[in-house]
């Protein structure tokens, strides 16, 4: 016995039971409330369709709402709620929403409130508290969720009878097999209708599967076809709510098979009648599977209606455990039953029930002509069957229309995968149209549809099925419409007069029942979905305690602060330190470029928009490169190391983009080319030194004459082989050291002894940026934006005048050449500090003619300066605009000037 | 999700590779400007088979053509890209 609570009561279950076959064992009839009525429903289902059974189980992180009654196993200990009820299940408030039924039609709350958008905004808060599922879970969940790979020859979905033969067949020709069941046994139907096929058989055939190779996977349901044959398979290793044995809760499979066969069966039809959502009436086949599976009886005294002969078992599966059939309302003429010993009206369609919340109490039907009725505590329904073709839609395939079964059968595929067993061949059905009041007839239990929906929907004039099922939802819960989507179809073709085919099909899409998000995300959740890249000296840094910024995926020291400063008062100090001593930083996220080879400068001439060709040995310069499209979208510098070999380097954010275009330069546009492009952003490690007191504190890092602004030498610091790049972001003298990233440790060890002995200190991101605002330089993703030319730029006078480079054509669009573009500016305040991101304007209120791209402050003067892109704005030197930012409440007056607040002249770089 | 044979690694998952443009509209470096935006922003889009250029990003990280049915994504050919294919 095992031992479980439902909505806080004690109950036990069988080994092997399901959730609902353990509540109906216990004569739980009432199982939850339907999402927009609150009306009582029960077990109407033993299988993933089941609409009306949802619960919540589990506690805390392993909470899973929305979870089936019928497709949970119950385990010790299993703690289950029931939904959308309030203050309980048995006297539930928003029951009276079901006494308004009639107003809370399709398209209610459109109509109602769409009209006024505060009606809306005030009433959404209460609507969506009544209408509604299970509540998710607030904490985390703390179990994990794997996903692995597979390949098979054969994958087979579904282990009835037909699959079990195809699997066995298979994988004793020589096939690599995969067999997937999503109950947890094998051939579960066999259970429901006992066939020469018996349990030895199940067993027997499951162990030669085995024995040759193949792979058996139970509690794992096909939940997606996708492109070229690969099918997810979502299987749950724990039960929902469960601790599971390794942590592990469900593992996703991504199989690529070579051939798959669909083994997935049908599922019943309910039949539309008024009151057919009352607990105690359930589908046929389920109450022969809760009888002869889970040995539950789930009535006394049943009536049974059906158009077809599959019900008749269902009715000697009753009077076998004891059970009085007091009906079978056979929708089809006589003689269909005659001869089976029950109770058979024919030509008989059921028409209402009637009982109390918790049960039924009888059933009313129309037969012949006039209303008869039954004492009935439940009524088995099986209005036919509908073949499981999901998968089949989903691989892209089409459909027939089978007239006997009245149902869609799988017809052409464009992948490999053919469909076999029930799903292929369902049962002969007779067809019947609902002749009860379409009001209380649900056809999509799950939101609560009714056939008055569809008949409303049609009135207002909702012709496709594809507009019917978004104006009422039908086929839009969890449940995606498993038992509503015909009986939808059906009263639409009946209202345009058509053959239900020419009624047309809603798309089947994945997953076939729902997944949890932690499967999907996997082992990808949390920090492992974006990987962090560390530093080489990361641990040297970490050290010093810095604030730490993102930056691309990198992390990279904001500011190091030192006895209780703040962000801000350490990076001015640190930029102080540049400004008149010496200072060192870590650029080692820099893309980085090697090329090289025999064209290495007619191919950089491609990739950059400046000459490179014309550069010495040992020399460097700025450059930045265009878009097809003639716009800027990363800059950096080009440094010609040898005859035939170059270093270049660009934006830390744009490094990826920068890497990308670059191979496809070369690979796709220049193949013929003699050259080659090696990323070495991660080979090297970079450290600034920057300051007047630079040059002093190389030479005797070096040991040798440094060399002079946009210089390149090889050197040496530590014993350690180094490149010395003397470039200047800062705006003073400076260098880059690049060293291989294994020995990186020693040279900045070196430098910061250096550096610090004559007074110097670290800077981080903060400072850089206060350094290079004030200069005037550009950063990548902010006066870069992705929308700016090299006029906009001032940076038009460096293009290379021979053309030749990606975006040369684009950039001669007459359209970039015309007035009214956004201009880089410099910003200086008037009154108040300008506020980063703040719009310009030229007086309150007016539109904007521009924005702050970046702020900061004059490092050793003070004053409030900034970078901004103003529209004509080099033409705008010396006019007051307004930098101001609403969201912020701040503003500053400002004039506009030339974008270089520090050394125009670049004094500071000579020697 | 697709699965791509590789010219330099055989059979691997979409999940690997990264789409770049189609054949047709690669900008010749010596078009001329109007030409150059032609192909750039006046594309083709067939409902049937196009030529594609992917990457093998997360792989050998070489490109290639792939000749893709758009519509019900089958494969008719797959060619190497890039100096190696000029062998």
């Amino acid at each position: 016995m095992i031992t479980f609570s439902f909505d806080g009561k004690s109950y036990t279950a069988h080994e092997g039971d399901t959730l609902a076959a353990a509540l109906l064992r216990n004569g739980v009839g009432l199982v939850g409330r339907s999402f927009k009525y609150h009306r009582p429903r029960g077990i109407m289902t033993a299988g993933v369709e089941e609409p009306n059974a949802l619960v919540t189980i589990g506690e805390g992180g392993r909470t899973e709402p929305n979870t089936r009654a019928t497709d949970v196993f119950v385990y010790e200990g299993l703690v289950a709620k029931s939904q959308n009820r309030w203050p309980n299940l048995s006297f539930d408030v928003g029951s009276v929403l079901g006494l308004a039924a009639p107003a809370l039609s399709a398209g209610f709350y459109y109509k109602t409130f769409f009209g006024s958008a505060k009606k809306w905004m005030f009433y959404e808060y209460f609507i969506r508290k009544a209408a509604g599922l299970g509540n998710a879970p607030t904490q985390t969940d703390p179990d994990r969720f794997s996903q692995r790979a597979a390949f098979c020859d054969l994958l087979v979905i579904g282990s009835g009878p037909a699959g079990m033969q195809a699997a066995v067949e298979a994988a004793e020709g020589g096939k690599r097999v995969i067999l997937v069941e999503q109950d947890n046994i094998l051939a579960p139907s066999l259970l429901r209708d006992p066939q020469a096929q018996d349990a030895a058989w199940i067993k027997a055939t499951a162990e030669r599967i085995r024995a040759a190779g193949g792979r058996i996977l139970t509690r794992t349901t096909a939940s997606g076809y996708w492109e070229h044959d690969l099918v997810t398979l979502t299987q749950r290793i724990a039960e929902p709510g469960q601790i599971p044995p390794h942590n592990v809760a469900q593992c996703l499979w991504h199989v690529r098979a070579s051939h798959v066969i669909l083994a997935t069966g049908s599922i019943e039809r309910p039949m539309a009648f008024a009151h057919n959502d009352r607990p105690g009436v359930m589908l046929s086949q389920a109450v022969r599977t809760y009888v002869r599976r889970f040995g539950v009886v789930p009535g006394k005294r049943a009536a049974i209606a059906t158009n077809n002969d599959d019900a008749y078992k269902t009715a000697q599966a009753l009077k076998d455990a004891g059970a009085h059939i007091v009906a079978i309302i056979d929708a089809r003429p006589s003689p269909a039953g005659a001869g089976s010993g029950f109770r058979v009206y024919n030509n008989a369609v059921p028409l209402s029930t009637k009982g109390a919340q918790h049960c039924l109490k009888s059933v009313t039907a129309l037969v012949d002509g006039k209303t008869v009725s039954w004492d009935a505590d439940l009524m088995a329904v099986s209005g036919g069957f509908t073949p499981v073709v999901h998968l089949h839609m989903q691989a892209g395939g089409t459909l027939d229309w089978n007239e006997h079964a009245q149902a869609f059968v799988p017809a052409a595929s464009r992948q490999n995968v053919t469909t076999i067993g029930g799903a292929a061949d369902p049962q002969a059905i007779f067809k019947m149209v609902p002749v009860s009041s379409p009001k209380k007839s649900f056809i999509d239990f799950q939101n609560d549809v009714t056939l008055a929906d569809v008949d409303l929907a049609w009135a207002e004039g909702y012709r496709s099925v594809e507009h019917l099922k978004r104006y009422t939802t039908l086929g839009m819960a969890t449940d995606q419409g498993k038992l509503s989507n015909m009986a939808a179809l059906g009263r639409l073709a009946e209202k345009q007069g058509v053959a239900i085919p020419e009624a047309g099909l809603t798309t089947f899409r994945p997953p076939y029942t729902p997944v949890t998000m932690g499967l999907i995300a996997g082992a990808g959740a949390k920090d492992a979905g974006a990987h962090i890249r560390r530093l080489a000296l990361y641990d040297l840094h970490a050290a010093k305690n810095p604030i730490w910024q993102p930056l691309g995926y990198w992390f990279r020291p904001r500011a190091y602060p030192t006895g209780g400063e703040t962000l801000a008062q350490a990076a001015l100090r640190e930029a102080k330190a540049v400004r008149t001593q010496v200072g060192m930083t870590d650029v080692s996220t820099l893309a980085k470029f090697e090329i090289s080879g025999p064209d290495a400068a007619a191919f950089l001439e491609i990739i950059c928009a400046t000459t490179v060709s014309k550069l010495a040995v040992g020399r460097g310069r700025y450059t930045f490169m265009l878009r097809e499209d003639g716009i800027v979208f990363d800059d950096g510098t080009v440094w010609r190391l040898d005859e035939n070999r170059y270093l270049l380097t660009s934006s830390t954010g744009g490094a990826d983009r920068m890497a990308t275009h670059i191979s496809y330069v070369r690979q796709v546009l220049c193949p013929q080319m003699r050259v080659s492009a090696v990323n070495v952003q991660e080979h090297y490690a970079g450290i600034a030194v920057a300051g007047p007191k630079a040059k002093s504190v190389l030479a005797a890092l070096i040991g040798e004459e440094p060399p002079r602004h946009m210089s390149t030498v090889p050197a040496s610091i530590a014993g350690v082989p180094v490149i010395i790049l003397a470039a200047s972001y800062s705006g003073e003298r400076a260098f880059e050291i690049y060293v291989d990233a294994s020995e990186a440790e020693a040279v900045w060890a070196a430098c910061e002894t250096q550096v610090k002995e004559v007074g110097g200190a670290l800077y981080g991101l903060e400072a850089m940026e206060f350094l290079r605002i004030e200069k005037g330089h550009l950063v990548v993703g902010g006066e870069v934006d992705g929308r700016m030319t090299p006029h906009d730029l001032a940076l038009d006078k460096m293009l290379n005048k021979a053309g030749g480079y990606v975006g040369a054509s684009g950039l001669a669009r007459p359209a970039l050449a015309e007035t009214g573009r956004r201009q880089l500016v410099g910003l200086e305040a008037i009154e108040g500090d300008i506020p980063e991101g703040a719009m310009l304007v030229t007086q309150e209120g007016a539109s904007p003619v521009g924005h702050v791209s970046a702020a900061a402050f004059r490092i050793i003067e003070g004053g409030s300066v900034a970078l901004g892109q103003l529209t004509d704005g080099f033409a705008r030197h010396g006019e007051e605009l307004i930098a101001t930012s609403p969201t912020r409440g701040q503003k500053a007056r400002v004039r506009v000037v030339a974008p270089h607040f520090y050394d125009a002249a670049g004094e500071r770089y000579r020697d | 999700m697709m699965q791509f044979a590789c010219p330099h690694c055989g059979p691997r998952a979409q999940a690997e590779f990264v789409y770049e443009r189609t054949v047709d509209s690669v900008v010749a470096l010596d078009a001329p400007p109007e030409e150059a935006m032609r192909t750039l922003f006046t594309r083709n889009n067939p409902r049937g088979v196009d030529d594609e250029i992917w990457r093998h990003t997360y792989g050998c990280r070489a490109w290639m053509v792939i000749t893709r049915h758009r519509v019900t994504n089958e494969i008719s050919a797959i060619r190497a890209v890039g100096p190696e294919a000029l062998i």
